[in-house]
């Protein structure tokens, strides 16, 4: 095909389009730099270097040899992973019925849901200590009623820790899958009910395809938050639930060890990126998340 | 006169706008909070702010890791610092705390090592094992044999998540006499014998305890049957209506020292204040708020400490004699490689 008339204005204009974006993206862009990009890779720098100031990989190779750093990250990941599984089935049934529901009605809903968000996490997680501990409202009514005889351990273990986070990561996970939810067409699934297919199937076959955006945006932003918890981690798991936050804080306030306290750190945000990248080739999520234009 | 009125304001607003600057007779203290701290500041911070016509502002902070990475940051928010014996013991060492000027600070009576080059004792504590009476009445254990006994204390316990003042009570309780545990503990091998005893200990290890305010209130809740923890925190959960003793048998001592880090705001008035709160007539009220001992023993003949609460203190000659004084060349010497023990050994 002939080149248009126009071709070297428009090219022009192509070209003078990409540098104005691109100008006014550079705020963005150096502060992304400034706070970002350098911290974490002046935190890379610092790993390499070991107590004595000399360059080497001890950082790295000590976490190989010392058995409670892998127990720390595989607790990382098994918290993080089971929040984020318990807040997809608690989310998604709530969500679908939000969404079902007249608007109004739906934002009482979500109002329900933001709500704990404006109170402090701190407070938060004493508030669930109080209620699951040994004497705590839970085990006190559920002995008076009769449903069990011993108390149950509920806090300050693994059980009182995935209850606080997944608590807190709640509007994670509903927000975006609302907002998607809303954003299907009912006739779709109507269209699908014509055609024959029973309600489960027009769930299965059309809404939940539909709805998975939402889904996936909602589980990736629980996910990774999850990694990097520590307050509830620190004051529901008793101790016993020790995370990759936690390890980093005793060893700058303890023992100001940068150095050990970067190579985790760098190690989390590999591992974080190798599963994020894992699941995007896996599930293919560019193409649930909509593919961007050739 | 006018003019000169503006140019004071405009100074004012210029010190207030720019602010970090600090003024002369002002000091900031940073202490470790909750029933310790409200107890300093009743005995110690305001009557001294009286004294010297100056202002003491309080802060609360985690510790001498906190005092680190200001200095090394080079901006040091606090004039004053309260840590334990073992901070106080790394911030010498590490020269992120000024050498105390003991020309000024009078320690001629004070406790036996009770203070450091930076770092001046300002009260006694004591690492202590507490019950729930509900669930043992009076007869509680009287040693860390019978804290570590789940047959004759059948209950849960809560015990500390750091590896300090862990590691002798484990081998006390393991048989070792109190006057052999740090020589035992001297190598890798003791290490192990110790983290070996808390393993066994672990099926009925409910909490990991990670502060004062914490031990306290599990206790005080009733949430654990048996705890370790400092004895004046477990005295103000006893004040507060909580169900609980302790025994000062086989406890280990220490102490709290404030000191001055480098680069202070005000480093002059520091030393001036720390001379003041070193006194007897203050640190003997310090008693009267939460249990601790002073380090100054003049306090004791201030009249203002009466015979059974004397008794209490963990710095008095009874309790004294029980406990084993903690060795800071043991930590200075282990600390780092313990605790990344003690930390296998929790995860396992």
């Amino acid at each position: 095909m002939a080149d248009a008339l126009n071709a070297r204005e428009l090219r022009q204009d192509e070209w003078r389009e990409k540098l104005a974006m691109f100008g006014l993206s550079l705020p963005a862009l150096v502060l992304v730099f400034a706070i970002i990009v350098v911290p974490v890779g002046w935190l890379f720098w610092l790993s390499l270097f070991n107590d004595e100031g000399v360059l080497s990989l001890s950082n790295y190779t000590r976490m190989f040899d010392s058995k409670s750093y892998t127990r720390i990250f595989i607790t990382t990941f098994k918290v993080s992973i089971l929040t984020t599984v318990f807040c997809v089935l608690i989310s998604y049934p709530f969500s679908y019925f939000l969404s079902q529901l007249p608007k109004r009605w739906a934002a009482i809903g979500l109002f329900t849901v933001l709500l704990p968000f404006w109170t402090s996490l701190l407070v938060r997680t004493y508030a669930w200590l109080v209620v699951l501990q040994r004497k705590g409202l839970v085990n006190e009514w559920g002995i008076e009623l009769g449903l069990w005889d011993q108390p149950l351990k509920l806090a300050h273990n693994l059980n009182g820790t995935l209850v606080g986070m997944v608590h807190i990561m709640l509007p994670f996970m509903v927000l975006p899958l609302y907002a998607s939810m809303r954003a299907i067409n009912a006739d779709y699934v109507k269209a699908a009910s014509n055609l024959g297919a029973n309600p489960t199937r027009a769930f299965w076959l059309v809404f939940f395809p539909l709805s998975l955006p939402g889904l996936l945006a909602g589980m990736v932003v629980v996910f990774v938050l999850c990694l990097g918890f520590f307050v509830t981690p620190a004051v529901l798991g008793g101790g016993k639930v020790i995370m990759v936050s936690m390890k980093i804080e005793t060893l700058i306030d303890l023992f100001f060890n940068f150095g050990t306290a970067s190579a985790l750190g760098v190690v989390l945000m590999i591992l974080t990126l190798a599963v994020l990248f894992l699941a995007h080739r896996l599930l293919r999520l560019d193409k649930i998340l909509g593919e961007r234009g050739a | 006169m006018r003019i000169n009125q503006l140019l004071l304001s405009g100074a004012t607003a210029c010190a207030i706008f720019f602010g970090g600057t600090v003024s002369a007779d002002e000091v900031t203290i940073a202490s470790w909070g909750g029933s310790y701290q409200e107890a300093q500041s009743k005995a110690l911070f305001k009557p001294v702010e009286k004294a010297l016509g100056i202002t003491i502002k309080e802060e609360s902070y985690k510790g001498i890791g906190q005092v680190r990475t200001k200095v090394a940051a080079g901006s040091v928010p606090w004039d004053i610092i309260d840590t334990g014996s073992g901070g106080g013991a790394r911030g010498c060492a590490e020269e992120i705390l000024i050498p105390l000027d003991y020309s000024m600070i009078d320690t001629s009576n004070f406790v036996a090592d009770t203070q450091l080059s930076c770092c001046v004792g300002t009260i006694v504590f004591a690492t202590v094992m507490a019950w729930n009476t509900d669930t043992y009445g009076d007869n509680g254990p009287q040693s860390w044999a019978d804290f570590w006994d789940a047959e004759k204390f059948p209950g849960t316990r809560a015990i500390r998540g750091k590896m300090h003042g862990m590691l002798e009570p484990a081998l006390m309780a393991d048989g070792v006499p109190a006057d052999e545990v740090y020589s035992v503990l001297d190598s890798e091998e003791g290490i192990n014998r110790a983290l070996d005893k808390i393993r066994e200990l672990k099926p009925h290890v409910a909490v990991w305890w990670s502060s004062g305010a914490q031990h306290a209130q599990l206790m005080k809740d009733g949430e654990v049957d048996l705890s370790t923890g400092w004895n004046g925190r477990f005295d103000v959960a006893i004040a507060d209506g909580g169900n609980l003793k302790y025994t000062y048998s086989q406890g280990l001592q220490d102490y709290d020292c404030f000191g001055i880090p480098k680069g202070a705001p005000n480093p002059d008035l520091a030393m001036s204040v720390i001379a003041e709160m070193s006194k007897a007539e203050y640190q003997a009220d310090i008693p009267q708020y939460i249990t601790y001992g002073p380090t100054n023993t003049l306090a004791y003949e201030t009249g203002k400490i009466d015979e059974t609460l004397a008794a209490s203190l963990p710095s008095h000659p009874d309790n004294a004699s029980q406990l084993l004084p903690i060795s800071q060349e043991w930590y200075a010497k282990w600390e780092k490689m313990a605790s990344e023990m003690y930390t296998d050994m929790m995860t396992e």
